[in-house]
């Protein structure tokens, strides 16, 4: 274990371990932001649904060619997001089926696609770094870094700026609709917001995993703290915690960047659970 | 002139029709509730006059210079904020939010008036709290405290006592009689209530198989409040 640090060391100096790990911080930043939002929404698997939508779109991209999908996935999952979010507002039950079948949907029309028109020969290789983003975040290019940085600022201002209007929307749809916030443009940037970061979050974790990085943060804030405030706080700075654990062994011990990721989060949510709990006895 | 008048509104949801030709208006300081079975319509009604739903026919105009940004209302409380954290300051100033327009943040005025609305609903000593943790006669008074916030005109409620024990109810029934006398502001609400309507209103609007409008006595003269309090018998 004396070789840990020199090991990483070593690894500081390749310009891609680099980018993995700051691309890393920004995607985890950004995936937990509308955590809290998406967990209480009861959106939860939404994120789920338009990551499958990304991954059809991304097997669109392989089909024609594509040498840089995002700009094509970034646009089919944010419509996608659309009109998921929106048929929702109208009858729940349908728009949990929705969800279903559009996720379902796209994973399989994505797959057969990738089958009959894949000209790579490692194809289950393929699929399966897209579903688990298994070597993807260190083998991003310049580009894509580039496009990551500035589309996680763009999240992480308009959170921001929209902060109290996210409050507002998310605690009581009525209450701000009937007193005059335009409630559906706000559920429009909701959605838009968390397709973009579906996009960012599938070169980290891939896409089935994707749900982890947003929920886990925000459920592990919510065991302990009791604003929205300082949940959202928490739950930032818990994601990025984790992502570095998890890029960090997962460079040091040779395991898939994602899935360890994932695991990091399921530690600190336990951890956070025993915490809450211990507070809660002692709180009055 | 009246601040809202309804005429020969019809409304439902879904293409189904609820309620049709139902004309009434509230004036500047009146105590209006609104009675019926369950399943009249009494929220669809509440919600259509807030335009958070489309009426089928009919017109709703406001007047006596009140705007849209100007209502407060206290909706009946849904699943999502039993396991919202958020603090009792959060929840009272996001009643703010629909004056803000696009500014992001709150004004040192707009803190100022949550302040002393939390102070008059009695709760400066929960204002760290979390509001999930709040009982339910707490919890209503945080609500109503946010809707003071979006307004100093009117105010609407949806059933503000349900679920509430009798000691609870009787100082919210107190304070939003207090808000009515003493600051002026109109209220409209929805009751399941008739003693506490009788009461406390200055004009009922009974909707359902009989429609009423009118003030408290002219109700009280028409006998349909026996019916409506007879229960359970043939009408």
């Amino acid at each position: 274990m004396t070789a840990v640090p020199d090991k990483l060391a070593l690894y500081w100096q390749y310009p891609f371990v680099r980018y993995a790990l700051a691309v890393g911080v920004l995607i985890s930043l950004c995936s937990s932001l509308l955590g809290v939002t998406l967990v209480l929404k009861r959106f939860s698997f939404i994120g789920d649904g338009l990551s499958h939508v990304a991954f059809g779109a991304m097997a669109i991209a392989a089909v024609f060619n594509l040498t840089n999908d995002m700009p094509l996935v970034l646009l089919i999952t944010t419509v996608s997001a659309v009109l998921l979010l929106r048929t929702g507002q109208n009858a729940r039950i349908k728009g949990d089926a929705a969800v279903a079948m559009i996720s379902v949907g796209s994973l399989a029309v994505g797959y057969l696609l990738m089958n009959l028109f894949s000209t790579s020969g490692n194809l289950s290789g393929d699929v399966c770094s897209t579903l688990f983003g298994s070597t993807s975040i260190l083998t991003l290019t310049k580009t894509e870094v580039r496009l990551c940085v500035l589309l996680s600022v763009i999240v992480v201002l308009a959170f921001i700026f929209f902060y109290h209007k996210i409050f507002a929307v998310t605690f009581d749809e009525s209450f701000a609709a009937a007193t005059g916030v335009r409630t559906g443009i706000y559920n429009l940037l909701i959605a838009v917001i968390i397709a973009v970061i579906i996009v960012l979050a599938m070169n980290l974790v891939g896409s089935l995993l994707i749900s982890a990085l947003v929920i886990f943060p925000a459920l592990s804030a919510m065991r302990v703290f009791k604003s929205f405030r300082s949940v959202t706080v928490c739950s930032a700075l818990l994601s990025i915690l984790c992502s570095l654990l998890g890029i960090l062994i997962s460079i040091l011990a040779g395991t898939p960047v994602g899935s360890t990721i994932v695991a990091v989060d399921i530690v600190l949510f336990l951890l956070f659970s025993i915490l809450g709990k211990m507070l809660g006895g002692v709180r009055t | 002139m009246a601040l809202i008048t309804c005429q020969d509104l019809s409304l439902g949801y879904d293409g189904r029709e609820i309620i049709r030709g139902l004309s009434f208006e509230v004036s500047r300081g009146d105590y209006l509730c609104i009675v019926g079975e369950n399943g009249s319509g009494k929220s669809t009604l509440m919600r259509t006059v807030l335009g958070l739903q489309p009426p089928l026919g009919g017109l709703i105009r406001l007047g006596d210079g009140l705007s849209m940004r100007e209502i407060g209302y206290l909706p009946q409380q849904t699943p999502i904020q039993r396991d919202f954290p958020a603090s009792v300051w959060e929840v009272v100033l996001s009643g703010f939010e629909g004056s803000c327009g696009l500014r992001p943040f709150y004004s040192r005025a707009e803190k100022q008036r949550a302040t002393s609305n939390i102070r008059s609903m009695g709760l400066e000593d929960l204002t760290r709290r979390c509001y999930r943790e709040l009982s339910g006669g707490q919890q209503q008074r945080v609500l109503l405290a946010r809707a003071l916030c979006a307004t100093d005109k009117l105010l609407f409620l949806d059933e503000p006592v349900s679920g509430l024990d009798p000691r609870v109810t009787t100082e919210m029934y107190r304070l939003i009689e207090q808000l009515n006398r003493e600051n002026g502001i109109t209220v409209i609400m929805i009751s399941h209530d008739i003693a506490a309507a009788l009461r406390y209103a200055s004009h009922i609007l009974h909707i359902g198989d009989t429609v009423f409008f009118g003030t408290r006595d002219a109700y009280l003269g028409s006998g349909i409040s026996s019916l409506f309090t007879g229960g359970g018998d043939e009408q």
